[in-house]
């Protein structure tokens, strides 16, 4: 028996790291939001790695945070080690990496919701949409797209709420099987229910679902392990903050430990294989390439001697450790016996086994760059069920599909990031235009234009793009224009400083630098490789005191001036073709001189630009200049 | 793709008594003025829009004329592009209009795409809707064409080397890649000293890939030799003797120099254009300026020059004053009239020629042709290169390209002696990459990604 419930503007469903932003940023932009959780204590549940951030997934927590998400902040708050990775690679390369007190994340995450006005949170499942045949009055667009549009959303309870538009946030929910040796159950993750009906109702709409794989380690009881056996891995001496909002972070930080495995742990392995689910032939769905399970590791790479192993707390206030690089789908028993191989966990109690888990998902090729689906009105879809993995990846699909929700419902032009702007828009395009056959993560060579899309820069790329659209409070707005004043002063500064050389070659003499013989500018100073803004300090004595953040764009900027201007150049011509759009409306098959292959990949994608189309596996330089040409002639014929 | 220069020469190859070289774009004013040097004072051709300036083109790296030629800026949108249009000019022959093309480029602008003009000229409205299709078309045509050029034995041997050369900056990407997103992992280190031992290596073969250049443009276009020697010593005979015997493709073409004739023979499948500079020298007045000015600009335009003298004779001091000229050229030697007593000593010949070899021939017996065919051909394959065996570069883009790669190339060492970090030098080490990638037409970093994971054990 079906009963109304309400009516929101904007409905999300799932209450993970995508949902989560996505209905916050829904609220922030004063939409009536609802954020529908199967399992309220399960809010931005850190279900795998007690961590976050790490490369290229540091730059889209900064990112989030520019864009006024709450990720940084819920981090910040709930940081037990922090460090800085690649910190002697580069700039651009350098992301930040903590781990967290997991409950305390989540308790700081359910506390947005709950506090965000706007914002209802229920808990509930999903069990189906509601929707209604699209264009219902008006002319029918030349070729029409969508055949119908989502009007809400009905709960396993028989509850029904009616909505403007609807986020599918489901992560790993979705007809979800664990998968631990031999035996495999219906199960979400970490013991949660699974979704079963929500699948069902999305194939009646015509949805092509995929299934994934992924999987997580065992934790381990941490009065078991002997850590005289292995390497203390401390964080580093100061806490950086992930968000903006925060200058300075005090806070205890406690240690990760470094072990290895040996050639017992792979003969135990071995000997073990054909018990293993993924060797079995048990799983079905990709896993990823990136986050190999042990007996992968050790199957592919079998000249390799030993693998590395850390020991993850998972908070402060507990003893169960999470023990990365371990996961696996090999029987709990055969678990146990290898992770006693292991230096320093001879006497492991296995707390909660490793399993693997199989999920269903879409393929994020039927989605446009604003996350909605290519078929049906309304429905955006962000995190695991696009095919990602990562905490990071699914928050900041969560904010942009949130965000672009508002934006659609409000029949205002979409909020898509480039390539050049933020990996947020790597990401998104990477999935909406190239694809994924395995769980997507983003990495530092995914982006092109890496140079410019620093962390420490983030807020100066997106917060005032952010704010246009009103993801961002008054309090960050002043914050960030502040900031941005700062830097550009403290720039200024560094360049009309000049200085003299005796009162520069001492101190580049300490350096072991060659000396300067005419005046320079501390700017200058500064682009010396062994030059840093901190040493620079003892001759830069009235030097005013700056956020950490503003001091790393100000050194970052001058330091690596030329190929910043490189790469700027090499933006300006990507944004180029960027700009060129195609209408929505083109059908492909009807354009002569396309490859038949590179017609099938523009109708299935339908790339909203020239710049787009051409990132498409399989459609070539030729192919786009005949849709350069065609497009020139579609112009004159209708302004003819 | 629409705010790149680009250029071609816009004459059918190498038939016609004039060659245009046209240039569109942005940059196409700027580059024009940067190579036109204006026969007389006057303002550069961007300060004069749409009238004709005689003058040279010059090559800047050498300060040197290439070529006399009338050129024109014609400013957008009164163009067939709509686009800023240069045109320049030059001599018929394929070596000059292949040599401005070259320069332009180096300048500034990509080869012109077939149809590319075109293309724009219709994307700025310049032609009608009607002939799109045709405008289709020819990209179409050109996308079989490269298809079918991928299966050219040639350049399959050029894609190889290329894809090699490739292999090694992978190595060095994915290693860079590797320990630059997954930090934490026990990954084996590439070293700044191995990272420059590649560089190092990977442009020293593309510099040999550049030196084929050469070859491969003289197997497109023709070796141009000239004859030199005072008068009477044969050269008329010498060229009647590689005509007699060598199928004359193509005669009477007007030469790039006006005052020769270039006739074109096909030396065992070489094709040689032979520049008679006979009515050069025997004008009658032999040491009259404009007779030396002529010779010379002869010479300048040969890639190889036949150096003649008689045998049967002492050394005269037009003799010296040809060896003089032509002294920094590729010069074959030869001592003609061998069947009669040899009075010749070549010693102060040898002082001012110490490397060139002298063959002795008797054209009136026929004796010694064969040893010079062999020369040439030698000189053409430059001894160490073999069209059989090693791949050659011929195409103007091609070259472009390469050129372009070795810069990102020597770029990133640099960068490695100044101990950049790592992150920057990726970038420069990417760019010769991908370069090389549009040669070969893969340029996808996609690559890079999947054999990170392919080659390293990686993840939580």
């Amino acid at each position: 028996m079906q009963y109304e419930m309400g009516e929101y503007d904007i409905i999300v469903v799932g209450a993970g790291h995508a949902g989560c932003e996505a209905g916050l940023a829904a609220a922030r932009m004063g939409k009536r939001t609802l954020v529908l959780s199967m399992q309220l204590e399960a809010i931005a549940l850190m279900a795998c790695n007690p961590s976050i951030g790490g490369t290229g997934k540091g730059h889209l927590v900064r990112e989030i945070d520019a864009l006024g998400g709450q990720m940084g902040l819920a981090i910040d708050s709930s940081v037990i080690q922090s460090k800085m990775l690649n910190s002697s690679k580069g700039p651009a390369v350098q992301s930040l990496r903590t781990q967290a007190d997991k409950p305390t994340y989540q308790m700081a995450m359910k506390q947005a919701l709950e506090r965000q006005k706007n914002l209802d949170l229920k808990q509930g499942e999903v069990s189906g949409l509601i929707g209604e045949v699209f264009p219902s009055s008006g002319e029918p667009s030349e070729m029409s797209n969508y055949g119908i549009r989502v009007t809400g959303v009905i709960l396993t309870t028989g509850a029904s709420y009616r909505a403007k538009a609807v986020v599918l946030a489901t992560g790993t929910f979705l007809r979800s099987r664990i998968f631990i040796g031999e035996n495999n159950f219906s199960s979400g993750p970490n013991g949660l229910a699974p979704a079963l009906e929500l699948t069902d109702c999305l194939q009646e709409w015509g949805l092509k679902m995929r299934r994934f794989k992924t999987g997580t380690p065992a934790r381990i009881a941490g009065r078991s392990l002997n850590y005289d056996k292995m390497i203390e891995q401390p964080g580093d001496s100061r806490i950086v903050p992930f968000s903006f909002m925060n200058e300075e972070l005090e806070k205890k930080q406690v240690s990760c430990w470094l072990t290895y495995t040996n050639e017992t742990t792979h003969q135990v392995i071995r000997d073990n294989l054909q018990r293993s689910a993924l060797f079995g032939g048990q799983i079905e769905g990709v896993g990823p390439r990136y986050c190999p399970s042990i007996e992968d590791k050790v199957h592919r790479f079998a000249d390799k001697e030993k693998h590395q192993i850390f020991i993850e707390p998972e908070g402060l206030n507990t003893d169960e450790k999470y023990i990365q690089g371990m996961s696996t789908s090999l029987p709990e028993d055969v678990q146990v016996q290898f992770y006693q191989t292991i230096a320093g966990l001879e006497n492991a109690e296995i707390v909660r086994p490793a399993y693997a888990i199989e999920y269903d998902c879409i393929d994020p090729l039927d989605l446009k760059l604003n996350l909605e689906h290519q078929k049906i009105a309304g429905l955006f879809c962000a995190g695991q069920i696009n095919g990602s993995s990562g905490y990071e990846e699914a928050a900041a699909q969560g904010l942009m599909a949130g965000a672009n929700a508002v934006l659609a419902i409000e029949g205002k032009e979409p909020f898509v990031l480039d390539r050049s702007e933020a990996y947020i828009g790597v990401l998104i395009d990477d999935l909406v235009t190239k694809g994924t056959d395995e769980p997507y993560r983003i990495m530092t060579s995914r982006a092109e234009y890496r140079l410019s899309l620093r962390q420490d820069n983030a807020d100066l790329r997106l917060t005032e793009k952010a704010w246009e659209i009103g993801l961002i409070s008054e309090e960050r707005r002043h914050k960030f224009l502040k900031r941005r004043e700062q830097t550009e002063t403290e720039r200024l500064r560094l360049e009309n400083t000049m200085l003299k050389p005796d009162q520069i070659n001492p101190f580049l003499a300490a350096l072991e630098e060659a000396p300067v013989h005419t005046k320079i500018s501390l700017a200058g100073l500064l682009k010396r490789a062994a030059v840093t803004y901190e040493n620079l300090a003892s001759i830069d004595p009235d030097r005013p005191d700056l956020s950490v953040h503003v001091i790393k764009t100000v050194e970052v900027d001058i330091k690596y001036q030329g190929y910043i201007e490189k790469q700027e150049q090499q933006i300006r011509r990507f944004k180029k073709l960027e700009e060129r759009k195609i209408p929505e409306e083109i059908d492909y098959t009807n354009l002569s001189g396309l490859r038949i292959e590179a017609q099938q990949k523009l109708q299935h994608i339908r790339p909203a630009s020239i710049g787009q189309a051409s990132r498409i596996s399989g459609v070539s330089p030729a192919d786009i200049n005949v849709l350069l040409v065609h497009l020139e002639q579609r112009r004159r014929q209708k302004n003819g | 793709m629409t705010d790149e220069t680009i250029a071609a020469i816009s004459t059918a190859y190498g038939e016609a008594g004039i060659g245009i070289i046209r240039i569109s774009g942005e940059q196409a004013g700027f580059l024009l003025d940067q190579l036109f040097r204006p026969a007389s004072e006057g303002p550069v051709p961007t300060d004069c829009a749409r009238q004709l300036r005689y003058g040279t083109i010059i090559d800047p790296a050498i300060d040197q004329a290439v070529d006399e030629v009338l050129a024109v800026f014609m400013p957008a949108p009164a163009t067939y592009t709509r686009e800023d249009t240069a045109e320049i000019y030059c001599h018929g022959g394929l070596i000059p209009q292949r040599k401005i093309l070259e320069l332009v480029c180096r300048a500034g602008a990509r080869p012109a795409e077939a149809g590319e003009f075109t293309r724009r000229a219709f994307m700025n409205g310049r032609i009608d809707l009607s002939q799109a299709e045709a405008v289709i078309d020819l990209i179409k045509a050109k996308t079989d064409e490269s298809f079918s050029m991928a299966y050219d034995q040639m350049a399959g041997r050029l894609f190889q080397k290329v894809q090699t050369v490739r292999e090694q900056l992978m190595h060095v990407l994915v290693h860079l890649a590797a320990s630059l997103d997954f930090s934490d992992e026990d990954i084996e280190f590439i070293s700044p000293t191995e990272i420059d031992c590649v560089l190092a290596e990977v442009i020293d073969q593309l510099e040999q890939l550049l030196a084929t250049a050469h070859t491969g443009r003289i197997l497109r276009e023709g070796l141009k030799v000239a004859i030199a020697g005072r008068p009477n010593v044969g050269k008329s005979s010498l060229l009647n003797t590689l005509l007699r015997e060598n199928r004359a493709i193509v005669t009477d073409i007007p030469g790039t120099t006006r005052d020769t004739i270039e006739e074109i023979l096909d030396l065992g499948g070489l094709p040689i254009c032979l520049i008679d500079t006979a009515g050069i020298r025997d004008t009658g007045d032999k040491i009259e300026k404009l007779g030396i000015e002529k010779s010379q600009a002869a010479f300048r335009g040969a890639d190889l020059i036949l150096f003649m003298v008689d045998g049967s004779q002492g050394l005269e001091p037009a003799d010296l004053s040809i060896a003089w000229e032509i002294a920094a050229k590729a010069v074959i030697g030869l001592v003609n009239k061998t069947d009669l007593d040899q009075k010749i000593d070549l010693s102060k010949i040898n002082q001012i020629l110490p490397t060139v070899e002298f063959l002795s021939v008797s054209l009136k017996e026929n004796r010694g042709v064969d040893l010079l065919e062999t020369a040439i051909r030698d000189f053409i394959y430059g001894g160490a290169v073999r069209t059989s065996v090693h791949p050659m570069v011929s195409n103007q883009r091609h070259i472009s390209l390469i050129e372009q790669a070795v810069e990102a190339a020597r770029q990133a060492r640099l960068e490695l002696a100044n101990k950049q970090t790592p992150d920057m030098i990726e970038v420069d080490i990417r760019e010769c990459w991908s370069k090389l990638g549009e040669i070969t037409g893969e340029t996808v970093h996609e690559d890079i990604i999947d054999e990170v994971f392919a080659r390293f054990c990686l993840g939580k």
